[in-house]
C-alpha cells in the first residue's frame, strides 16, 4: 500500500472524501430510519420510495430553474407526505406496519416517474445546492484545488463535504433538541410505552402519524441532497435504502453502546459514515458493485441474529419492554 | 361525579370465546368517595375500570364523569380527567426513560403538548423534591432509565405521576397484586396518603379481602358482569375481611348449586 503513487493516492483521498460526503448525506436517511425504527419500532420500507420522492421533487424543481434551497425544502414537505400516508394507513385503517409502508412505496414508484417525467432525470445544467457548494470551496482553498491533510481536493468535493456537514450537524441538534420538548418525549414515551402515555392523554395513533412524517421527510431530504451532489436523481435509486439505513442505525448503536439520546443520534450519523466508508474500501479492493445490496442484507441479517444466538452486542436493555432484535 | 348507567359489554360475541363481561353494571359515586371493587375472577371488575378508562367502546350504557358525558371519547381524551394505576407495574411508566422524563410526562397529563423543553429547571426540581417525599431514596436517580427501577419502586412512582395533576378520577387496577408483601404493603399506604391528602374520587379493584376491609368508603362486588352487593355506610364500617370471604364462599356454593342442579335434571330428564 506504501508503494502507491502520487496519482493513486490523489484517487484515494477522492474517494474517501466522496465517502464521507455520501455517507453524511446518507446520515439523514439513517436518522429517518432511526426515528421510525427505533424510536417507534416501526419498521417502515416507505423510505425506499420516499428517499427517491425527494430527489425525483428536487431534480423536477432545479431542471425547472427553482431555487435550489426552496428544491430541498420541498423534497422534505413531499417525505412528510408520504410518511404521514404511512402513518395513516396503519393508524386508521388498522393495516399492517410493513403492509403500509410497501402500498405508499409501491404507489411512489409511479408518482416519481409522473414527477420526473422520466426515469433519470439529469441535473448537470442545473443550479443546485452543488454550485453553492463548489463556491464556499473556491473561498475556502482559494482556488480550484485544496489541501486537505497534504493532499489535493476538488474544491466542489471540499465545499460539498463542507455543506454537507454543517446541514447534518444543524439537523442532528434540531432533532436533539426536539426530541427534548413535550411534544417529541410524548414521540419516544408512544413508542416506548403506548398504553402509558395514551393514559397520559396522548393519541398514540397521532404521535406515530406525525414521526413517520418527519423520519421520511428527512429521508427524502436525503434524497434532494444526494441526486444534487451526484448530479442526477434516479427512479431506481431508492431500491434497498432502508436495509442501508438500518445497517447505519445498527453500526452506530455498536460504536456508542448506549441507549441516551445524544449518543445515539451521534451514533447514527458515525454509523453511516462508517459503513459508507467500509463500502468505498471494500469496493476500491474489488467488491463487486452488484453484490453492494447483498452484503448489506447480509450485514443486517447478522446484526439481528447474532444476539439471539447469544452473542452479546449490546447491555441489557431495562425491563419491562421485550428487547428489540439490536 | 362518576355515574355508570347499564354499562354492557361482551368480547367476541357471537363466537365460542364469547364473554359477557359487563351486563347492566349501574353505579353512581359520589364525590371524594374511596369505592372499592371486589369479585371473582372473570367477574368484570377490571372491565368496569377500563370502561371507565375508555379502552374499548361499549356496547349499550353510558358514562358521565363531572357532568360531562364521555362515552364516546377516546381514552387518550379521558385521561385529562382520569389518573390510572396498572396491575403490572411494567405498564405504567416508559422504560427507557428516565425517571425525570416520565415525571414530567405525567405533569402535562391531558395538556397540550408543543415545543416547550419537557424538562426546565424548575419543574425538576418540584419533581425531586414530590419524589423525596416519597421516601425511597429515588430522589438520587432521577436521570436514570425508569426501567431499571424495582416493580414496587415503578409502582410508586406511577402513581404519583396518575395523581400529579389532581384527577377527576383515580383508577387503580389491582396496581399491588404484582408485589412481593413488603412493597404491596408501602403501596397501600402510599395510595391511602395521596388519597385523603388530595380527596381523590377513586375505584380501586383489589383481590384482597383485607385492602377491601380497611381501605375506602365503600364497597362494590362483582359477580359475572354485574353488581352482586353494594356496601356502604355503617354496613362498610362494619365488615371484616372475613364477611367479605364468607360472602365469596356463598357465591361460588350458589354457582355450585347452579352446576349440580342441572346436573341433577340432565339425569333425570334427557
Amino acid at each position: 500500500m506504501l508503494d502507491l503513487s502520487d496519482r493513486e493516492w490523489r484517487c484515494i483521498v477522492t474517494l474517501l472524501v466522496s465517502a464521507w460526503t455520501i455517507g453524511l448525506i446518507l446520515s439523514l436517511l439513517a436518522l429517518g430510519v432511526y426515528i421510525s425504527y427505533r424510536v417507534f419500532a416501526f419498521p417502515d420500507i416507505t423510505a425506499d420510495g420516499s428517499i427517491t420522492f425527494g430527489a425525483a421533487v428536487a431534480a423536477a424543481m432545479l431542471t425547472r430553474g427553482m431555487n435550489p434551497f426552496a428544491a430541498s425544502g420541498a423534497a422534505f414537505l413531499a417525505g412528510c407526505l408520504a410518511g404521514a400516508c404511512t402513518g395513516v394507513l396503519h393508524t386508521r385503517f388498522r393495516i399492517n406496519q410493513l403492509l403500509s409502508g410497501i402500498l405508499v412505496m409501491t404507489a411512489l414508484y409511479s408518482i416519481n416517474l409522473h414527477v420526473m417525467g422520466q426515469s433519470n432525470l439529469p441535473l448537470l445544467s442545473a443550479r443546485t445546492l452543488t454550485t453553492y457548494a463548489e463556491r464556499i470551496g473556491r473561498q475556502v482553498s482559494g482556488g480550484d484545488t485544496a489541501m486537505l491533510l497534504g493532499w489535493p481536493v476538488g474544491a466542489r468535493e471540499l465545499g460539498s463535504l463542507l455543506l454537507i456537514a454543517a446541514v447534518v450537524l444543524l439537523v442532528a441538534i434540531a432533532a436533539y433538541l426536539f426530541f427534548r420538548t413535550n411534544l417529541g418525549s410524548a414521540m419516544r414515551a408512544s413508542g416506548d410505552n403506548a398504553q402509558m402515555i395514551r393514559a397520559l392523554g396522548v393519541s398514540v395513533e397521532n404521535m406515530i402519524i406525525l414521526g413517520l412524517a418527519i423520519s421520511n421527510g428527512l429521508i427524502a431530504f436525503a434524497g434532494a441532497l444526494l441526486a444534487q451532489y451526484q448530479g442526477f436523481a434516479d427512479v431506481q435509486m431508492g431500491i434497498g435504502m432502508v436495509v442501508w439505513g438500518l445497517a447505519s442505525v445498527i453500526i452506530g448503536r455498536a460504536l456508542v453502546g448506549s441507549d441516551s439520546l445524544g449518543s445515539a443520534l451521534t451514533g447514527t450519523i458515525m454509523g453511516s459514515v462508517l459503513f459508507r466508508l467500509i463500502i468505498a474500501v471494500a469496493l476500491r479492493w474489488g467488491l463487486n458493485p452488484n453484490d453492494l445490496k447483498l452484503v448489506t442484507a447480509i450485514f443486517v441479517f447478522g446484526a439481528l441474529v447474532l444476539p439471539a444466538l447469544g452473542v452479546r452486542t449490546s447491555r441489557p436493555r431495562p425491563s419491562g419492554r421485550p428487547a428489540r432484535m439490536v | 361525579m362518576l355515574h355508570l348507567r347499564n354499562l354492557t359489554k361482551t368480547f367476541f360475541p357471537a363466537t365460542p370465546n364469547e364473554v359477557r363481561a359487563l351486563q347492566g353494571v349501574t353505579l353512581d359515586i359520589d364525590e371524594g368517595s374511596f369505592v372499592i371493587v371486589i369479585g371473582t375472577n372473570g367477574s368484570g371488575k377490571s372491565t368496569l375500570l377500563n370502561a371507565a378508562a375508555g379502552t374499548f367502546p361499549l356496547d349499550h350504557g353510558t358514562i358521565t364523569l363531572s357532568g360531562r358525558d364521555v362515552t364516546k371519547w377516546p381514552e387518550h381524551r379521558r385521561a385529562a380527567m382520569i389518573g390510572r394505576v396498572f396491575q403490572n407495574p411494567f405498564s405504567g411508566t416508559a422504560p427507557n426513560m428516565t425517571v425525570a422524563e416520565n415525571l414530567a410526562l405525567a405533569a402535562r397529563r391531558g395538556q397540550p403538548r408543543g415545543l416547550g423543553a419537557l424538562l426546565p429547571a424548575k419543574l425538576h426540581a418540584e419533581l425531586r423534591d414530590r419524589v423525596a417525599t416519597l421516601n425511597m431514596q429515588l430522589e438520587t436517580r432521577m436521570n436514570n432509565p425508569i426501567g431499571t427501577l424495582s416493580g414496587g419502586q415503578r409502582q410508586a412512582l406511577t402513581l404519583l405521576m396518575a395523581t400529579w395533576r389532581r384527577p377527576d378520577l383515580l383508577l387503580l387496577d389491582e396496581h399491588t397484586a404484582a408485589l412481593d408483601p413488603k412493597s404491596a404493603d408501602q403501596i397501600v399506604r402510599l395510595t391511602q396518603r395521596i388519597v385523603s391528602e388530595h380527596h381523590l374520587t377513586t375505584l380501586m379493584v383489589t383481590h384482597s379481602m383485607q385492602q377491601a376491609a380497611t381501605l375506602g368508603t365503600r364497597i362494590v362486588m362483582m359477580n359475572q358482569g354485574r353488581v352482586s352487593a353494594d356496601i356502604a355506610g355503617a354496613d362498610r364500617r362494619r365488615i371484616r375481611a372475613e364477611d367479605l370471604v364468607r360472602r365469596f364462599e356463598e357465591i361460588r356454593r350458589d354457582e355450585q348449586l347452579d352446576v349440580s342442579a342441572a346436573e341433577m335434571l340432565r339425569e333425570m330428564y334427557v
